[in-house]
């Protein structure tokens, strides 16, 4: 079963110049040349390149698809930032809820709004599938990703991660 | 999970202080809005003096300031002045028994969840969270 193709959003907030609260950022759908900035970003962030890990990421995200979301923040033709989400109906059996799964601003740009306007366009694109709750899951020890998402209103959600060792 | 009551008024001094940036808060206005000791307040005012989160003048019209940035400063910086939330020292009987060093890791699980969260919360994420209870509070509707 293929998913459906659909309509990328007409419009992001963020996504043009006009409608970014920041000025001159761009917040817009990812495109094939902007992996590599988006790989630099991460491997800033965990020390680990993943590059086919992103390129497949890519393929699964970045195409045309009316769930999923990869955006990135763009000033001055520069990638500084990006966002990877997703809706997905009855995930760990709860309605349809859209996931965060991926972000990352470079370290140059932190503290600049960069993360919150990555965050409100992909709370649009959400809100535009349909969905009223938005959920991520982040490292207990990641405190600089955990603060941020506190920051922008989310709180600990009704669930408990759990994992094992495979025996 | 229950803070010690000399933890709770620093939060509640260091949130005080950091709504209102621009002013000096006097201890005796804290106690009085939180029904406490103006006595007990001070010693921890002081502390938080101290630690660097608040700056004191003294005389007419003295009184704290907050001096931190609210956007890096955790209620974690906050509790660790004050009080260590990890569990105290195993006592005989915990650590010698398979059952007392399973429920051991079970409190451990449930600590190193707290201290995370209150890592992740900072004195502005806070004050936001007081300003959305507030704003719930207004456009609530009344039962009818």
């Amino acid at each position: 079963m293929t998913e459906p193709e659909a309509k990328r959003p007409s419009k992001i907030p963020g996504a043009n110049p006009k409608g970014s609260a920041l000025p001159g950022v761009l917040i817009r759908p990812v495109k094939p040349a902007d992996i590599i900035g988006v790989i630099a970003i991460d491997t800033e962030a965990t020390g680990i390149e993943k590059t086919d890990y992103w390129h497949e990421l890519f393929g699964h995200y970045g195409s045309k698809r009316q769930q999923r979301f990869f955006l990135v923040a763009e000033v001055g033709g520069v990638i500084y930032g990006f966002i990877i989400g997703e809706v997905r109906d009855w995930e760990f059996g709860a309605p349809s809820c859209g996931w965060i799964f991926g972000m990352g601003v470079s370290s140059t740009k932190r503290l600049h709004g960069i993360g919150s306007a990555l965050l409100g366009a992909l709370f649009e694109c959400f809100n535009r599938a349909g969905v009223e709750k938005v959920r991520t899951i982040a490292g207990r020890n990641n405190s600089l990703m955990l603060s941020f998402f506190r920051s922008q209103g989310m709180m600990a959600a009704p669930v408990i991660p759990l994992e094992c060792d495979l025996p | 999970m229950k803070l010690q009551t000399q933890t709770m008024l620093a939060l509640y001094s260091i949130v005080e202080a950091a709504a209102h940036p621009d002013k000096q808060i006097a201890g005796p206005e804290i106690a009085e809005k939180y029904g406490v000791s103006a006595h007990h307040l001070a010693k921890v005012l002081r502390m938080l003096g101290r630690a660097g989160f608040l700056d004191s003048s003294r005389g007419v019209g003295g009184g704290y300031r907050f001096a931190a940035n609210s956007r890096r400063l955790t209620l974690m910086d906050v509790i660790d002045c004050f009080e260590d939330i990890g569990r105290p020292a195993p006592r005989a009987g915990e650590t010698q028994t398979d059952v007392g060093r399973a429920i051991g890791v079970v409190l451990s699980e449930v600590d190193a969840i707290a201290e995370a969260t209150f890592r992740s919360i900072t004195i502005d994420t806070l004050l936001r969270i007081v300003e959305k209870d507030r704003h719930h509070a207004v456009t609530k509707k009344p039962s009818s």
